[in-house]
């Protein structure tokens, strides 16, 4: 018994030695985030910042993406959780900004900010108080992917046009080659498929009117792109309601499609998994000559700083850090995702690309302004587009049923 | 002073079975009791995020059952439960029964069998999950490439993405995965079963039907009473399959949408789509849990009424 509680104290004597000599020196930082698969890049961050800020350490901890809220929650909720912390955007922001766990950034502790464009602040935002919680990591957009091999060997140039859209799928289908890799099974693509098909015929003009309330989602421009979207699904990959999102990423990785619906964070992904693709993107083809060509944008996240933080000088350091162009930059080569930051130099060809259609692009729509309360505009949308897709209803009654579930909270709908 | 073996054994007895009781005790307090104790507290609160607001008495409990947005979900995920329940009793506990009997008449190679019919349960059940998964896939797993073989193409669907067919699959899946734990409860049962009962009954000309249905059914009463019991339990709380295999929306639109999926939604929030609700999310956990305590032994009791002693 007594040996114990020497060993005991010994032990407890030692640790406290160590962790105070070890403050003394250096101040470490704990920073949390659910990217695994990024990991070597921020261990890289954070050696060009230490170089640079001798005194603080960064510790790099990730959690698996769908435990990542959950864990983070738990940790904040007792009045832990990391110095700095990765979080998402919108309505999942406002989870963990709203009870004030994070420490509100301006101009003040983060002259940085300025090197923001206004939408990334704004995903960043939070509604009630107007405040910044994160600096923005990245950009999103929904667009369409295509297989620059296929598309020579046939032949066929990006299409402009609806119409012409239609024709090049129509003819890559006779020749037995799968137009569209995307599927319907994994409920949310729908959704992203909704962005990368459908900007450009639904148009900034909507987004502003359905923001105003001069319109909602019964709009016929709205109930005619999902018709169009209906008639475009039989060129998806075969059995595309049984298809999932593994599935269909593998169908054109392999190459077999020449299309993908989706994320510009894809082409990173089919890049690692086949290197000899070649690919290109563009976006949603236009209805007719005159209007605008879309792509559909959002802000995917930010750092943040614990507002319960002992550390919080040294947090907002790395915040800044984490700001600045030199940062934006190397995030964007590496990870081929693009950081918000302006005056970034972009190496590689397709963020290119992306980067300049962000130039002229709307909100993806649901993610950005409907995902706050339930039932969420995201979860209508791709409920009711897989159940119009499966035929087992009207584009009439999908733009029906989710404006009504959203009119149920949505003040400017409710005139 | 020199304590005799009789006056220390007691003591030491004590301290073997305190020993043997508090850890549980301790775990089962820490991990079990206070978990569904704190849930059922959090069901009074209105959440912001993670941060409890007011008290808002049965709010939560009210928008469960009876909200214009939550309750059409919930009701339709409980159907679901509830026909889960009705077909898994029917293929998983029926299929046992059949299999167990099977077994019991020793045919060649039971031994095998026996163990092969038991191997599924072992198994992972995100593996088995998995597994259906790759098989269902439409457009190359096993069953469509089968039936396509056989010429038989009209019969191949896109089975998880089809309306139709999507909640029976996940029920063939389950059923695949646990027919061998009734089994062997079964087998149990009927070996219990002396055999001087069935020798005397074949003796007076019983055929195989009636033997099943008036000897053997009724003697493995209590084996009966478990599997019912606890697949009752497995049915309202079933998870893991559905989650794996079609995902937290309980996909294709809502038609494979059980309980516990709807409960990790609103709780946790699903993160391609909506948002944390602790609130609301353990009311229907503590709805969940009554409901299950208060039907499981409803059933129980009832079960045990008609088991016969021998």
């Amino acid at each position: 018994m007594k040996l114990t509680r020497r060993i005991l104290m010994g032990a407890a004597a030692g640790s406290f030695l160590l962790s105070t000599g070890a403050a003394m020196a250096q101040t470490e930082l704990t920073f949390w985030s659910w990217r695994q698969e990024d990991k070597a890049f921020y261990q890289d961050t954070i050696k060009k910042f230490q170089e640079k800020n001798p005194g603080i350490t960064v510790k790099f901890e990730t959690y698996a993406p769908e435990n990542y809220a959950t864990i983070l929650s738990t940790a904040l909720a007792a009045g832990r959780g990391p110095d700095v912390i990765q979080v998402r955007a919108y309505g999942n922001l406002e989870t963990v900004a709203t009870p004030g766990y994070l420490l509100a950034l301006d101009q003040q502790n983060v002259p940085e900010l300025a090197n923001f464009p206004e939408a990334a602040l704004a995903a960043e935002t939070l509604r009630s108080d107007g405040k910044v919680y994160a600096v923005p990591f990245a950009m999103q957009a929904q667009l369409v992917v295509y297989n620059k091999k296929i598309f020579k060997d046939n032949g066929v140039n990006p299409p402009k046009t609806w119409d012409e859209m239609m024709a090049l799928a129509q003819a890559l289908k006779a020749k037995n080659i799968t137009p569209f890799a995307n599927g319907t099974a994994t409920a949310w693509q729908n959704e992203t498929i909704v962005g990368g098909l459908l900007s450009s015929m639904l148009g900034k003009e909507f987004e502003a009117d359905i923001v105003s309330g001069k319109a909602n989602f019964t709009d016929p421009r709205f109930v005619n792109a999902l018709a169009k979207l209906k008639d475009i699904s039989q060129y998806f990959s075969p059995n595309f309601t049984g298809v999932d999102y593994p599935s269909s990423q593998q169908l054109f990785v392999a190459g077999r499609a020449a299309m993908f619906a989706g994320g510009s964070y894809e082409v990173a992904n089919f890049k690692n998994q086949n290197p000899t693709l070649d690919l290109g993107v563009f976006p949603a083809p236009i209805l007719k000559a005159g209007d605008q060509a879309l792509i559909a944008t959002y802000y995917d996240g930010g750092y943040a700083v614990n507002a319960k933080s002992e550390k919080k000088d040294a947090a907002l350091k790395f915040v800044r850090f984490l700001a600045t162009p030199e940062y934006g930059t190397a995030f964007t080569n590496t990870l081929k995702n693009l950081s918000p930051i302006k005056g970034i130099k972009i190496e590689d060809a397709i963020t290119q690309d992306v980067a300049k259609l962000a130039e002229n692009s709307m909100s993806y729509l649901m993610l950005v302004r409907f995902r706050y309360q339930e039932p969420g505009g995201s979860v209508l949308l791709q409920s009711n587009v897989q159940k119009m897709l499966a035929g087992q209803q009207t584009a009439e009654q999908a733009a029906a049923d989710i404006n009504k579930g959203i009119a149920t909270y949505y003040k400017p709908f409710q005139k | 002073m020199q304590a005799s073996p009789q006056q220390t054994r007691p003591l030491k007895h004590h301290l073997w079975v305190a020993f043997l009781v508090v850890p549980p005790i301790v775990f089962m307090s820490l991990f079990v009791v206070y978990p569904i104790l704190s849930a059922f507290a959090y069901a009074f609160y209105d959440w912001k995020g993670l941060a409890r607001g007011e008290f808002v008495g049965l709010r939560n409990f009210r928008e469960v059952l009876f909200g214009a947005t939550m309750a059409p979900v919930v009701w339709n995920a409980f159907l679901h439960n509830v026909y889960a329940l009705i077909a898994l009793m029917i293929i998983q506990n029926g299929g046992g029964f059949i299999l167990a009997w099977l077994l019991y008449k020793e045919p060649f190679g039971f031994r095998f069998h026996r163990v092969a019919v038991f191997v599924p349960v072992v198994l992972s059940t995100i593996i088995v999950g998995f597994l259906w998964k790759l098989f269902l896939n439409p457009n190359f797993g096993i069953i469509n490439q089968a039936l396509y073989a056989l010429g038989l193409d009209s019969l191949a669907k896109p089975w998880l993405g089809d309306s139709s067919t999507a909640l029976g699959a996940l029920i063939l899946a389950n059923a695949w995965h646990f027919v061998g734990f009734p089994a062997l409860v079964y087998l149990a049962g009927m070996q219990r079963i002396p055999p001087e009962i069935i020798e005397a009954a074949r003796l007076d000309g019983t055929n195989e039907w009636q033997l099943l249905k008036n000897i053997v059914w009724p003697l493995v009463a209590p084996s009966t009473t478990i599997l019912f019991t606890l697949l009752f339990i497995g049915a309202f709380n079933w998870f893991e399959i559905p989650y794996v295999m079609v995902g937290l929306d309980g996909s294709p639109f809502g038609t494979t949408d059980v309980l516990g999926l709807v409960f990790y939604r609103t709780a946790f929030g699903n993160q391609s789509a909506s948002i944390q609700n602790f609130g609301m999310g353990s009311a229907l956990a503590t709805i969940l849990f009554l409901f299950i305590v208060v039907f499981a032994s409803m059933l129980t009791l009832w079960l045990r009424r008609r088991e016969i002693q021998f």
